[in-house]
């Protein structure tokens, strides 16, 4: 049982002006596409064949570096066109919005917060917010690593992510980091975000 | 005393159709000089006030040491490239390639081979060990051999800023590229 890399639920230009539909095409059907399969060469015949993503994440430390990047980066991406939206951001709700203002102060507050986290992020890499226990904190980690992976040092379940390698903005931006993550805040689809603060 | 940006050697368009100009304008003109700028913005104060960017290489961690050693490795990158480049080695550096690699094919070949594998941000490079072999190396975001006490013969920048204006998710294109504007009597005179 391979992996099948999901559809994305929105068209290339749905996220336009913030990322434009070059920036979508490529990096979902080039980039993404590109870590699915290497995923399943990686992973075919050997004991994680038929796991979870997430069971893979759990053991990458045991599997050569192609288990670890590939899936990765399928598991990221998965959640980072999930947590988008095309139509403009919504707000968080009930209580994940409590859980933001107890962890960070407020939902500007948290934006900051993550904001620093991801353009910080020398080289290439992820920002998160994390659920850890009951506890929201924001994270981020190098490459293609995960907080569900045994290497990573730093743990929780993402619930919303931030790729900043430079294919997910440089055909927009180019150099300006910090202007694609302030595009990033339009496009967030909070419902989703809540989806996986409560699963 | 402030880092500057070194002027480069050739005009910005001078590397096309290979390197785009717009390619250099962004990498040259941006995040080679925000590298120089933020170095500039870190030092004073720090150990590394009087140190040059060799020191601050082998010496210094986090920000002055993300941004020196990414200066120095820009500036070691644009300088080996020419828009009317000597395009195969000669004398001892050529002698040295066949010797510890077969041939220079076989070399190419390793070296594209580790540019394109390194996995995210990074670089791949042509060194001299201690003893005078030669040997590829890759170093991840801002690494760069010399902190290991080899010296660096030639770099090829692997960030995706290096190439993705031009080649998108295509680094092997891009590296393809990239040896039809190394310019061999500069990697001859590192040698």
């Amino acid at each position: 049982m391979s992996f099948i890399q999901p559809e994305l639920k929105y068209d290339y230009t749905a996220l336009e002006p913030y990322i434009d539909a070059r920036t979508m095409e490529i990096h979902y059907t080039k980039h993404h596409a590109g870590y699915t399969s290497k995923l399943n060469n990686a992973i075919e015949g050997t004991e994680l064949d038929g796991k979870t993503i997430e069971e893979v994440l759990s053991v990458v430390s045991k599997f050569p570096a192609a288990v670890r990047n590939n899936a990765g980066g399928f598991y990221n991406h998965n959640l980072y066109w999930d947590v988008m939206q095309p139509g403009g951001s919504s707000e968080p709700k009930g209580e994940l919005a409590d859980a933001i203002n107890a962890a960070f102060g407020s939902l500007e507050a948290f934006k900051d917060v993550f904001s620093k986290s991801a353009a910080g992020r020398f080289g290439s890499g992820w920002a998160w917010l994390l659920k850890d226990g009951n506890e929201l904190k924001v994270e981020s980690t190098p490459n293609q690593d995960n907080p569900l992976m045994d290497v990573s040092d730093v743990k929780g379940t993402p619930i919303l992510g931030i790729d900043v390698w430079e294919h997910a903005y440089y055909l927009k931006y180019q150099n300006k980091r910090p202007e694609y993550i302030e595009a990033f805040w339009k496009v967030i689809n909070w419902d989703e975000v809540d989806r996986r603060f409560k699963g | 005393m402030a880092f500057e940006l070194p002027k480069l050697p050739y005009a910005l368009d001078a590397l096309e159709p290979h390197i785009s100009k717009k390619t250099l304008e962004f990498h040259y003109g941006k995040h080679h000089q925000g590298y120089v700028n933020k170095l500039n913005g870190l030092v004073p104060g720090s150990p590394f006030e009087n140190a040059d960017l060799e020191e601050i290489i082998k010496k210094s961690e986090g920000g002055i040491f993300n941004n020196g050693a990414q200066v120095w490795n820009h500036t070691f990158y644009f300088f080996q490239l020419s828009g009317s480049p000597k395009t195969s080695p000669g004398g001892a550096l050529k002698s040295a390639i066949e010797r510890d690699f077969g041939s220079l094919e076989d070399f190419k070949e390793k070296f594209s081979n580790a540019a394109a594998t390194l996995f995210g941000s990074g670089w791949a490079w042509l060194v001299k060990n201690a003893d005078g072999k030669l040997e590829i190396v890759q170093t991840a975001n801002a690494g760069n051999p010399l902190r290991d006490g080899k010296t660096p013969l030639l770099t090829c920048d692997v960030w995706e800023h290096a190439y993705y204006l031009d080649k998108q998710n295509l680094r092997p294109a891009y590296i393809e590229e990239f040896w039809k504007v190394l310019d061999w009597d500069v990697v001859e005179s590192r040698f």
